[in-house]
């Protein structure tokens, strides 16, 4: 078949002609894939065809090979592999002849769809010549291909993992783009081809850094490409340095000195760009030794795998100037513009990340600075000054910070009310927000915030909420940490007196014409949350009152009809607002017995918003509201059962909802929620949840972090309705099983997938606990029993793996007692042979932590009675 | 490859509030999963601990029978509930428990102390050491909205709201009908304050088989949070209060020896760290008493003088053991077999 003319097509203007195209490729490709994805590739590397035709046919070729949902990507790698060798072997061959064209965007398809094969089938040891193929001959060729085949093992290396591809090759890649990172390398197309081949080849020098001599030579190269005359290859470097400040931390050591000097030289001299890489490579060192500094608690330990070198420290001196010169370096109109990123913000982040590093280092050095700014005529002098204050106020102890805040807070006031520059008064809100945020609050010695001062602060806040909507966003924020710091205090909280006036402040707010900018609307909406959330028993009554209000608004927001899709995604937006507040006021009044049936009479009325909130989209359903209906059901008890009828198809809906998997997840535990407020009242819903919740499970496109709340929801659900969980056995248990033999041993993975382990082992056990309580003092008792055996070898084993984390432990330990407690005797001599009841239950009695000593000291109980008779 | 992103988030707080929304319903969620598991565990503990108690104490096999009597007059559907209902029966009638029967059941109860006459082995590493209030021992039971305290012999000494879970009827007090607790005390008069020396059924969870490392660190942990150790108030009539406890180490024993304490002392309580709570008279707790750390070591008479002869009261045990009639009983000697064969 002729593609050229239908790739053509495809591109046309004329829709008409457009969608016959692309159907008539649908249809090919339908019909005989090998014969599609051969003339593809055979489309791409014909020099004498079109440009546009051959970049499609690419573009087409690399969507076959892969995409961005697992579950799709999945099917297109097992679609290649199945394909016939002498197939894939002429489109490989097509590919890489690409890599010769003289046409620019031909060889750079050809390298990303080189790539894609590559992480297909390098992983299979399949197509094992690329890279020797790829690198035979790179000196003899011209520079056009040469630069082609650097560009590709970028790509190669960004596609593929590291460990698929050996050393030796590590090596020839290495070796050919530091080559073509050189000075000498006059070609500049070719040099920045390699120097960005490098950045995603750092990840796979392990071995050439820990070697002196290979990574003093990667890193002189490096350094070198920041000088060379062409900006974009200097870009390149730059971004490599900050790969390598992050990866290879631990190697810096030899280079800081000449890093810091070509870093400083760029910020003061450089185009913005490359100067905001040369910052960006201080924040990530930054960021790494925060990281060590946390973890270990600044001290080096035989435990610890890298230590801190302090280079921040070190550079401090020289650094911290550096960084204030690019405050005064604002753009007019950055606080409006919400993708704005330019050096005065980046190195006023960086001096945050400096101050969190070094903490009490830094304020001498940025006091002077602050001190002869503040009070200059020009805007950008008094808000650097301000920036640079905000910036520094997490880190340094708040000891060395309160007496300086003391003195500034009134300035800080004044500057809100008076300055003339939005500017100023943007980052004035901002630096009070933080002030509050890190240095007011129940555990601080001496309190910044005093009933003397407090009402100044409200009444100067308040009043900033009317500015313009970027200051009075901030000003939200502000009143938000303000509140936080209340949280613990209960009814000697300061603020409380002015609650109503508070409330109704933010609530003109979030009524202002301009709300939608500046995100002011959402800002004015989580202020409210937090100023609810701690509020105290005094003022449950202004909080039911409130209650209503937020009724109304949320009333309003359905009336409209026949939306344009604008107005539904605004509806949609603030529904969420409102739904998230009303969940927050449920939740607080719920906690309070007094004040929860004062607001229960409008329970119907606020289940029937929600419902009809629900019933304003048709496919899926809104996250918001289910949160609010899952504090709604805590607070109703029993009485939720009335609701339940009408409510059953939204809940329903969400657990359908696979591709929202957040929806998912709150909607699962919402059944939780629903189960313990309805105990057996559930039962007759349970067939329809646990069919739903059981499809979920074996799905492979629902997000796996899901899966875990999900075992707790059948924990949940047992407990609820007893043996009537009998009937779901028989699915509920085989799963639980293959997931528990799944989880029982992580060895030789990374931190995050044991973290996940192990919340997937805490819903297994938590179904375990569930089922076992909920069959208790039955006749059916004793079908659990065959169960038993793998129940206590998977204690056993993930006793044996030593890396579950205290929360598994103490569920881990109460199993072994919800299984002792249910089945008895009869369980007696399995619960004896089993590791769990002697080490595992020694070592979770004599814990630290009270809860697992506590459940530790129940299981035990359990077991001795089970054993005694 | 193009330009990697580098833009950090600027003037924003880590999170968002809708993040923050679903880690705290997350949180909520998670407690009240627990305490849905709790309270059906705690079913079972209090089947275990008081109902036995109630029929014929001591006699194990009768446990497991009680229990398993309750299912077949259950109808299936209901069960759950019912069940519910049995087991608040079971462990209110030990709790509520009048006249003859109470008194019976709660002088059954106390742990009781033997006289310290030599050192235990391991008592720097093993053993706690307080000094005890001098006062009236007893147990406080709290449950289901009025909180008892009975003296050792069984009798009430009050009846009074208090703070403890399920002490007294608050709209505040968020605790079910099941939750209960049993506190072992001394009734202090001179500050009337209940001095609680040790936890033996908390919020519905038995302790009885708890070590006293256990229970003390319970005891220390729970009593506070509830406001029992709050000023009275209307519905908290008699303040609670912890004792210090001390490891018996030397620095310890002398702090429990000297220290001072807001109570008049009465000797030294030792109590063995492994030691479940068990009634009646027990080698695991002992006491110790000297002029220095109580006032009760010889008699005195009504002006407070000390009279020439100290009185001492003598029983013959039923097993023919020679012992004084103080509390605890001392034994110092025992007649021999041919002379109680002869008698």
């Amino acid at each position: 078949m002729e593609v050229t003319q239908v790739l053509l097509s495809a591109q046309a203007v004329d829709a008409t002609v457009r969608k016959h195209a692309e159907d008539t490729l649908k249809q090919f490709q339908d019909q005989n894939l090998p014969g599609f994805l051969l003339s593809l590739s055979g489309e791409l590397a014909s020099e004498e065809k079109p440009i546009e035709s051959r970049k499609l046919a690419g573009l087409i070729l690399k969507n076959a090979l892969d995409a961005k949902e697992q579950h799709r990507k999945y099917e297109l790698v097992q679609r290649w592999l199945s394909l016939d060798v002498a197939v894939k072997g002429q489109i490989k061959a097509c590919l890489l002849q690409t890599l010769s064209s003289s046409v620019p965007d031909a060889r750079s398809t050809a390298s990303q769809v080189i790539a894609k094969v590559a992480s297909i089938e390098l992983p299979q040891k399949q197509w094992p010549e690329l890279i020797g193929s790829l690198l035979s001959n790179i000196h003899q060729v011209p520079p056009h291909v040469k630069q082609a085949t650097l560009e590709t093992l970028g790509y190669l290396c960004e596609e593929v993992v590291p460990d698929v591809v050996d050393q030796d090759h590590v090596n020839k890649i290495l070796t050919a783009v530091v080559q073509g990172m050189n000075a000498n390398e006059g070609n500049n197309e070719v040099r920045l081809a390699a120097t960005r081949a490098l950045y995603n080849a750092l990840s796979f020098a392990q071995a050439n850094f820990s070697n002196d001599m290979e990574r003093d030579y990667i890193m002189r190269v490096v350094c070198e490409a920041t000088l060379s005359p062409e900006v974009k290859i200097r870009l390149a470097a730059f971004e490599c340095l900050v790969s390598i400040g992050s990866t290879y931390y631990e190697k810096l050591t030899p280079y800081i000195q000449d890093i810091f000097n070509i870093t400083l030289k760029a910020v003061r001299e450089e185009e913005e760009p490359v100067a905001l890489q040369a910052i960006e490579f201080w924040s990530s060192v930054c960021d790494e030794e925060i990281d060590i500094l946390e973890e270990y608690g600044g001290e080096f330990t035989a435990d610890s795998d890298v230590p801190c070198y302090h280079f921040i420290k070190q550079a401090l001196p020289a650094l911290v100037p550096m960084l204030l010169e690019t405050l005064l370096k604002q753009e007019e109109d950055q606080d409006q513009d919400d993708g704005a990123w330019n050096l005065a913000m980046a190195g006023g982040t960086c001096l945050g990340l400096v101050a969190r590093t070094v903490g009490d280092d830094i304020v001498p050095l940025v006091m002077p600075f602050i001190e002869e700014n503040i009070t200059k005529p020009d805007w950008r002098q008094r808000e650097a000054a301000t920036y640079a204050f905000g910036s520094i106020l997490e880190g340094p102890s708040p000891d060395k910070l309160t007496p300086i805040v003391n003195v500034a807070l009134n300035f800080m006031l004044t500057a809100l009310t008076n300055d003339p520059s939005s500017h100023v008064k943007d980052t004035t809100a901002w630096t009070l927000g933080r002030i509050f945020e890190f240095l007011h609050g129940s555990t601080m010695e001496t309190p910044i915030i005093t009933p003397e001062n407090c009402q100044q602060i409200i009444t100067v806040l308040l009043q900033s909420m009317k500015d313009v909507p970027n200051v009075a966003e901030k000003a939200c924020g502000a009143l938000y940490f303000l509140a936080q710091g209340y949280e613990d205090l209960g009814s000697s909280s300061s603020l409380m007196p002015y609650f109503q006036e508070i409330v109704q402040s933010l609530l003109n707010v979030t009524h202002r014409e301009d709300a939608g900018e500046s995100r002011l609307r959402t800002a004015a909406y989580e202020t409210l949350n937090e100023v609810v959330r701690c509020s105290t028993e005094e003022t449950a009554r202004l909080v039911s009152e409130l209650v209503q209000v937020i009724m109304a608004e949320l009333h309003k927001t359905l009336e409209g009809q026949k939306l344009s899709s604008d107005e539904r995604e605004k509806q949609n937006e603030l529904q969420g607002l409102l739904c998230g507040c009303l969940q927050v006021i449920i939740q607080k009044l719920g906690a309070s017995n007094t004040a929860k049936y004062a607001f229960m009479q409008y329970g119907d009325q606020i289940m029937n918003l929600l419902l009809r909130v629900f019933a304003c989209r048709s496919a899926t359903v809104h996250e918001e509201a289910m949160l609010a209906i899952g504090a709604f059901a805590y607070a109703t008890g029993p009485n939720f059962a009335i609701f339940l009828p009408e409510f059953y198809k939204y809940l329903e809906m969400g657990l359908q909802n696979f591709e929202e998997y957040q929806v998912c997840a709150v909607t699962v535990g919402v059944v939780g929620d629903i189960c313990r407020a309805l105990e057996g009242k559930i039962l007759p819903y349970c067939d329809g949840i646990m069919t739903q919740l059981l499809k979920d499970l074996s799905s492979n496109q629902l997000h796996r972090s899901v899966k875990p709340p999900i075992f707790s929801c059948f924990g949940d659900i047992a407990l609820a309705i007893g043996e009537n969980f009998e009937k779901y056995l028989m699915y509920a248990m085989p799963m639980l099983q293959s997931a528990a033999e799944l989880s029982a041993h992580t060895s030789g993975v990374d931190d995050e997938m044991i973290e996940y382990t192990n919340l997937l082992r805490n819903g297994i056990l938590e179904a375990y606990s569930g089922i076992f309580q909920g069959f208790k003092n039955t006749p059916k008792t004793q079908l659990l029993f065959p169960y038993a055996p793998h129940i206590l070898q998977f204690l056993d084993s993930i006793y044996m793996e030593k890396d579950m984390d205290d929360v598994v432990m103490k569920t881990a330990i109460g199993v072994l007692g919800d299984l002792a407690d249910t089945l008895g005797s009869n369980a007696g001599s399995l619960i004896q042979q089993s590791v769990s009841s002697k080490d595992f239950l020694n070592e979770c009695l004599s814990s630290d932590d009270h809860l697992i000593k506590e459940s530790a000291e129940w299981a035990r109980l359990a077991i001795s009675r089970a054993i005694s008779v | 490859m193009a330009t990697h992103e580098l833009r950090r988030p600027f003037k924003r707080p880590a999170i968002s509030d809708q993040q923050r929304r679903r880690e705290i319903s997350l949180q909520r969620q998670a407690q009240n999963r627990r305490d849905a598991q709790h309270q059906a565990r705690c079913l079972a503990s209090t089947i275990l601990t008081l109902q036995p108690a109630q029929y014929e104490p001591a006699e194990p096999d009768l446990q497991l029978q009680s229990e398993t009597e309750l299912i077949p007059e259950l109808e299936i559907e209901s069960q759950e509930h019912r069940r519910d209902l049995r087991d608040i029966d079971d462990v209110r009638q030990a709790s509520r428990l009048k006249g003859v029967e109470a008194r019976q059941w709660f002088a059954k109860q106390l742990m009781l102390p033997e006289w310290m006459i030599d050192v235990p082995e391991r008592l720097n590493t093993d053993w706690y050491v307080f000094a005890r209030p001098a006062g009236k021992r007893c147990f406080v039971v709290s449950s289901n909205g009025t909180t008892i305290s009975r003296l050792r012999n069984g009798s009430m000494l009050h009846r009074f709201p208090s703070a403890l879970p399920s002490g007294a009827r608050t709209s505040k007090s968020s605790h079910s009908g099941q939750s209960y607790c049993i506190l072992d005390c001394i009734f202090h008069e001179p500050d009337q304050t209940y001095y609680v020396i040790d936890m033996v059924c908390w919020a519905g969870m038995s302790l009885y088989e708890c070590t006293t490392e256990f229970r003390f660190f319970w005891l220390n942990s729970k009593l506070v949070e509830t406001g029992a150790c709050d000023a009275p108030s209307s519905y908290h009539k008699f303040r609670f209060s912890t004792v210090p406890i001390y490891n018996c180490d030397q620095e310890g024993l002398n702090a429990a020896y000297t220290g001072p304490v807001p109570y008049v002392k009465d000797g030294l309580l030792f109590c063995n760290k492994h030691a479940h709570y068990q009634s009646g008279n027990t080698p695991l707790i002992l006491v110790w008493k000297d002029e220095n750390c109580s006032q009760y070591v010889i008699d005195t008479d009504s002006k407070g003088q000390v009279p020439n002869k100290q009185q001492v009261v003598l029983e013959l045990l039923f097993d023919g053991k020679l012992a004084t009639s103080d509390d605890p009983p001392v034994i110092f000697g025992c007649l021999n077999e041919d002379f109680i064969q002869e008698v």
